[in-house]
């Protein structure tokens, strides 16, 4: 525990850095799945060629794409961007899929019922599908900023000290509380981040916890009733 | 007015959805197209508000073709009412009355007094406005739609089997309260039923349809009902059988009335034997209640030796202090002529050639 407090400032920087590693893949790849997750729900040659692809990309081994990532990108070995750019395209691997299903739940009748009430086709996609998509897009990112928290470890294996600096640290010095303290600092980071999505969902989607109200209501009365 | 000109449609897919179709809708009534699935009446009542675009034909409203309007336009300036009300989900009631004010550039304080003046009118709770629609019962919902069909103040309400899925008693509350709606606000109304009875309760007018858009007959109910164009009208508005086959039969000296399935459904008044009487069933009453005599009925001497009639097979074990059985022509207590349907049918006689076979 002396170690970490000592160490604690050296820590923090690390985490920050981690952060600031996994926050831009899982808006990038937020940004990009949307739009292509509705073209795959639109267009029948767009669900199958676009998920087809995201299955494929997701099956690269990560670290074998980290290391690539200057080659494809002309980039410098040490840039982050190699493992932001990576990162993002297994979000959007994970996300496109999500957000065609996301897209394809909308009902048909409310979209054209949005269509009846004289919504424009590009009013209608803000005002209407993307938010009646929104719970399940907001599930698929939570998914998303977990993995990518904990994918951003493997940057310290080509020099990108996150908290996996920790772990390759901890490794070399045989120093099991360090690497533990790598382990609980990704897990309080996807946490957080969680909490925060989920905040976030709550905030823009108020109707989606309208059921959930209602659900823990009958709850509720079920456990009084049975009480009783 | 809402005028239909040598309308066509073929989907991409081949089927003629409809064929030639020309009609005049009057302004400032409901005109109800009936059909069973596949006679293309929604295809017609989408048609209106460019929900669907004629392969040929013109649609114009009050004289402006609507091809020439921009279509979001358009339907901002149409009331659209839908079955399962076609909420948006994720917005309250009050938001979704409003929805359509505020595509307007409607000032949001006007829209939202609007919006509230508005539940009441199709008799909403003001304490639902911020409850979502999923937290309604279905005729809650469906009464929201009507409001938000409203909302523009629209001439045009079109409305696609609005109450389609709601259960049968809510149903005819949401009927009655409809024409009391109408009532007030006299809009034109286009309305979309495969319900028949429903056609006759709310419809002014009344075109049943047949497959591919094929008028089979337009005019009022009672037109219809007292003469039925071909068999196939006959056939859908069930004259010749069930509820609107009705005979008389006589018991202890009075007249009864006799429905298809032996049932009683009232008692004859005695006024009634001279002509069409209004027996006053609490709607309105054109419609409503109303037992349409045919004139060959009317006219039939049969009806003054009413022992003939009364030898219906159909109707043993007469009871005059049945349950079912109703006061003809009683000015105040409902009749139970028709419990089950909102109109009453054409009353024949066991001894007179129906008009179907006339036309044949």
């Amino acid at each position: 525990m002396s170690w970490l407090f000592e160490n604690l400032s050296d820590v923090w920087a690390l985490v920050l850095t981690h952060v600031a590693l996994s926050v831009p893949p899982i808006l990038l790849g937020l940004i990009i799945s949307v739009p292509l997750g509705w073209v795959a729900h639109r267009y029948r040659w767009g669900r199958g060629t676009l998920l087809t692809i995201a299955g494929l990309l997701y099956t690269i081994p990560s670290l074998a794409l980290i290391i690539a990532m200057p080659t494809i990108l002309g980039t410098q070995i040490l840039d982050p961007i190699n493992l932001i750019a990576a990162l993002t395209l297994y979000a959007v691997a994970l996300l496109v899929r999500t957000a065609a299903d996301a897209f394809d739940q909308v009902s048909p009748q409310v979209l054209d019922a949005a269509t009846a009430l004289g919504y424009g086709p590009w009013r209608r996609f803000w005002q209407v599908q993307l938010p009646l998509a929104g719970p399940i897009i907001i599930a698929g990112t939570r998914v998303v900023s977990s993995s990518t928290v904990s994918l951003v470890t493997l940057g310290a294996l080509v020099g990108m000290s996150g908290l996996g600096y920790l772990f390759t640290d901890g490794t070399q010095r045989s120093f099991p509380f360090e690497i533990g303290v790598g382990i609980v600092g990704t897990v309080l980071i996807a946490l957080i981040f969680d909490l925060i999505i989920v905040l976030i969902g709550k905030a823009l989607l108020p109707w989606s916890r309208t059921r959930r109200v209602r659900n823990k209501t009958n709850a509720e009365t079920l456990e009084v009733t049975t009480n009783a | 007015m809402i005028e239909f000109d040598g309308i066509s449609k073929r989907f991409p897919d081949g089927t003629l959805a409809v064929d030639n179709f020309s009609l005049r809708l009057p302004s400032r009534e409901i005109t109800v197209f009936v059909g069973s699935s596949g006679s293309g009446k929604t295809t017609l009542l989408r048609m209106i508000n460019r929900m669907v675009e004629p392969t040929s034909g013109r649609i114009l409203i009050d004289d402006e073709d609507v091809a020439s309007l921009n279509p979001v336009t358009l339907r901002r300036r149409i009331g659209y009412v839908m079955q399962n009300s076609g909420l948006l989900p994720h917005r309250t009631v009050l938001q979704n009355i409003a929805t359509v004010p505020l595509l307007n550039r409607v000032p949001k304080a006007e829209a939202v007094a609007r919006a509230h003046e508005l539940m009441e009118t199709v008799g909403l709770d003001s304490a639902l406005a911020k409850r979502y629609p999923a937290e309604l019962s279905g005729g809650q919902q469906q009464r929201v739609g009507v409001a938000r069909g409203l909302a523009v103040n629209p001439n045009i309400l079109l409305m696609d089997e609005p109450f389609g899925a709601v259960d049968p008693i809510v149903r005819r509350e949401l009927q009655e309260e409809l024409l009391r709606i109408q009532r007030e606000l006299a809009k034109t109304i286009v309305f979309v039923t495969h319900d028949i009875d429903e056609a006759f309760l709310l419809g002014d007018h009344v075109t049943i349809l047949s497959r591919g858009g094929h008028v089979a007959q337009h005019g009022s109910p009672d037109e219809i009902l007292s003469n039925p164009a071909s068999e196939f009208v006959a056939d859908f508005i069930g004259a010749d059988r069930g509820r609107r086959a009705l005979t008389l039969r006589q018991s202890e000296g009075r007249t009864l009335v006799v429905d298809g399935t032996g049932r009683i459904a009232g008692v004859l008044g005695a006024e009634t034997a001279t002509g069409p009487v209004s027996v006053g069933a609490g709607g309105r009453d054109e419609h409503l209640g109303e037992i349409t005599l045919g004139t060959e009925a009317a006219d039939l001497p049969g009806l003054d030796t009413p022992g003939e009639l009364g030898s219906s097979s159909e109707a043993p074990g007469v009871d005059t202090t049945s349950p079912n059985s109703g006061e003809l022509g009683s000015e105040n207590e409902a009749p139970e002529v028709d419990t089950t349907s909102p109109n009453s049918g054409e009353l024949g006689s066991e001894n007179e050639a129906p008009e179907v076979d006339t036309t044949r």
